[in-house]
């Protein structure tokens, strides 16, 4: 071996070196910042099962729990963003009353994702929908078509928020189902805050899910199925 | 001024409307750079009622782009000699609210910066994403038949452009329509009789600018508009008003048919508050009945009743987009049929709305942009009409 190849194979190991040292902790950081490495998957559907049987009347805590994880204001002029609202209902025939609480229903042919001019709006393999904000120009499109008035536009800056929860003037949002917490394995802030355990959250793919074995004993409803959605949160006892 | 010639007074004037002009283009940019820096909270519109007052401006402009050019294609396409020498100036009309109309609906979205991302990141399934092709596409089409119209060396080719231009003005417009049309869960919206509503109320709506703007730049050249022509061109308005107001009816009296749109209709026609008043009396009454009085009853028609009858029209297309776009989002969503529903976000109750200034000034900021771009174009380019008068001279 010559004095050359020598040198130049200690070139070599130092540059490798080198870079590694540069670039593992951007890795790292990068690693600390989405959770898990591995990509977003369709063998997964996250969902939901709210039983509206359990869920109180004048309980807020679902929304409460989503205003503090999200960095929400929690204010309720027309214009501030709500993710996830209580409705009141009663049926004008039969005089029943109760209370649920309403969210973004994560549709599998979800119509903001078909309208939205930029594709913004788009839905995860895991049928999570939720807005890029770099993409999002504000045309307030979806809000027209979502047939659950799930969205909110942000109509002023914002302050002190959240760094796993994007948001932006002028941009449209709605419930993210907690992505940035289920992506680290965690449940939606909304479900875990419920004392009733009225929100049963978990994936739909999987038949031995808690939530799988549910849907398949009890009834169930989709909210607006006649439109063909597919929503990724059934209501039971509605 | 008494020292002015006539000529000279009519120059000044001339920069005087210009600049006022562009005074209120100014003030509309103004507005939209004040929605940019506060954010929407400085306008009316809210998480309920999300296309305001500017969206009826822009869409004004842009169905009237549309339907003004129904005088270019009578023209060229169909042969009719006074029709034809018109058609130039339709064109010049129609690109001109086209700009207006579209630089409202710009300025209004959250992030205007951002409109190159449409063109970026273009998702086919989306009607809207559409409309960004049809509307630069319609552009593209009148510049270069009005470039057939002015060119000698292309006359030839003026009659496949002006046919051009007649297909993509329809597929224009029942593109604005679809916009409504596939919004399915709105009560208001959801049905296929908008496009074609869309088209024949364009018609009427673009003829009604033609009249005004016809009838001012002969005034102002001291011309006067041949009887024969103006007859035609006011009747053929005439007709116009009514089968957009066929459609118009058609349309509620489907939705009334319906057993769950009556409480719609019942909202908007009846129990609505300034939706009604606005149907009624701007639309129906202000937009319609008088302006066909003062088209078709013998003591009117005459150029006076045709300009006031033509801005009437005007003023009921406006309350008809308010009712139609403002209204129909203000009924709220049907989330869960047959049951009565409250929260926290507007479910179940009427969404509340009053235009805000900037609002306002960003769609007169419009109007003036195509103001500005007719009053230049006339004076720079040759559109006035010219004929042989057809009525023999008294
Ligand atoms: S507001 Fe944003 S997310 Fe909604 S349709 Fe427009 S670009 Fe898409």
């Amino acid at each position: 071996m010559n004095d050359t190849n020598v040198q130049r194979r200690q070139f070599l190991k130092t540059s490798v070196g080198a870079a590694a040292v540069a670039i593992a902790p951007g890795m790292l950081l990068f690693d600390m910042a989405h959770g898990k490495t591995e990509a977003v998957s369709n063998k997964v559907r996250w969902g939901m099962l709210i039983d509206t049987a359990n869920c109180a009347d004048g309980c807020n805590d679902c929304v409460n729990a989503c205003n503090k994880e999200n960095g929400l204001s929690g204010g309720l002029s027309p214009t501030d963003s709500q993710w996830i609202r209580k409705i009141e209902l009663k049926d004008k025939l039969t005089g029943r009353e109760l209370s649920l609480p309403m969210m973004c229903q994560h549709c599998e042919n979800p119509p903001c994702v078909d309208v939205c001019p930029t594709g913004a709006s788009f839905g995860r393999a895991d049928g999570i929908v939720l807005v890029d904000k770099h993409l999002c120009i504000g045309c307030r499109y979806c809000m027209m078509a979502c047939p659950y008035k799930a969205r909110s536009f942000v109509h002023e800056a914002l302050h002190d928020q959240k760094p796993d929860v994007p948001r932006g003037k002028g941009t449209v949002e709605s419930c993210t189902m907690c992505v940035h917490r289920v992506d680290k394995g965690l449940q939606p802030a909304c479900a875990e805050a419920c004392p009733n355990k009225s929100i049963l959250f978990g994936n739909l793919n999987d038949p031995e899910s808690e939530i799988s074995r549910k849907i398949r004993t009890v009834a169930s409803i989709q909210v607006r199925a006649d439109l063909g959605l597919n929503t990724g949160v059934r209501y039971q006892g509605l | 001024m008494a020292n002015l010639s006539p000529l000279r007074f009519q120059t000044r004037l001339y920069y005087v409307l210009v600049a006022l002009g562009g005074l209120i283009v100014l003030i509309g940019l103004y507005a939209a750079h004040m929605m940019e820096q506060h954010g929407h909270i400085i306008t009316g519109m809210n998480n309920q009622i999300v296309w305001g007052t500017p969206h009826v401006f822009a869409i004004f402009l842009i169905i009237a782009a549309s339907g003004v050019l129904n005088v270019s294609s009578i023209g060229s396409v169909f042969n009719k000699p006074a029709y034809k020498a018109r058609a130039p100036l339709a064109g010049l009309l129609s690109i001109a609210m086209l700009a207006g109309g579209l630089t409202v609906l710009m300025l209004d979205l959250g992030r205007p910066e951002r409109v190159i991302v449409a063109a970026t990141n273009y998702n086919i399934t989306s009607v809207f994403a559409w409309n960004i092709l049809l509307y630069s596409g319609m552009f593209a089409a009148v510049v270069m038949y009005l470039w057939t119209m002015m060119e000698k060396r292309m006359k030839a080719w003026s009659k496949p452009a002006g046919f051009l231009v007649l297909i993509w003005r329809f597929i224009l417009t029942t593109g604005t329509g679809v916009i409504f049309s596939f919004l399915v869960v709105r009560q208001a919206f959801g049905t296929a009789i908008l496009p074609p509503m869309f088209i024949v109320i364009s018609f009427a709506w673009g003829m009604a600018v033609f009249h005004i703007v016809q009838s001012s730049i002969y005034a102002w050249n001291l011309k006067i508009l041949d009887e024969y022509v103006q007859k035609r061109m006011r009747n053929l308005m005439g007709l116009f008003v009514i089968a957009a107001l066929y459609f118009v009816a058609t349309y509620h009296l489907t939705n009334l048919y319906f057993a769950k749109q009556t409480e719609f209709e019942q909202f908007i026609l009846v129990s609505g508050g300034v939706y009604p008043l606005l149907f009624w009396v701007g639309y129906v009454l202000v937009g319609n009945l008088l302006p066909l009085v003062l088209i078709y009853h013998p003591a009117f028609g005459k150029t006076r009743s045709v300009i006031a009858a033509s801005l009437l029209i005007i003023i009921g297309g406006f309350s008809l987009l308010y009712v139609l776009i403002v209204g129909g989002q203000a009924f709220p969503l049907s989330i869960f049929p047959g049951y009565e529903v409250s929260s926290s976000f507007g479910d179940g109750f009427i969404g509340q709305y009053s235009p805000s200034m900037p609002e306002i000034l960003l769609g007169l900021g419009g109007v003036g942009i195509a103001f500005l771009i007719t009053a230049i174009g006339i004076r720079v380019l040759d559109f006035v009409p010219r004929e042989i008068p057809k009525t023999p001279l008294k």
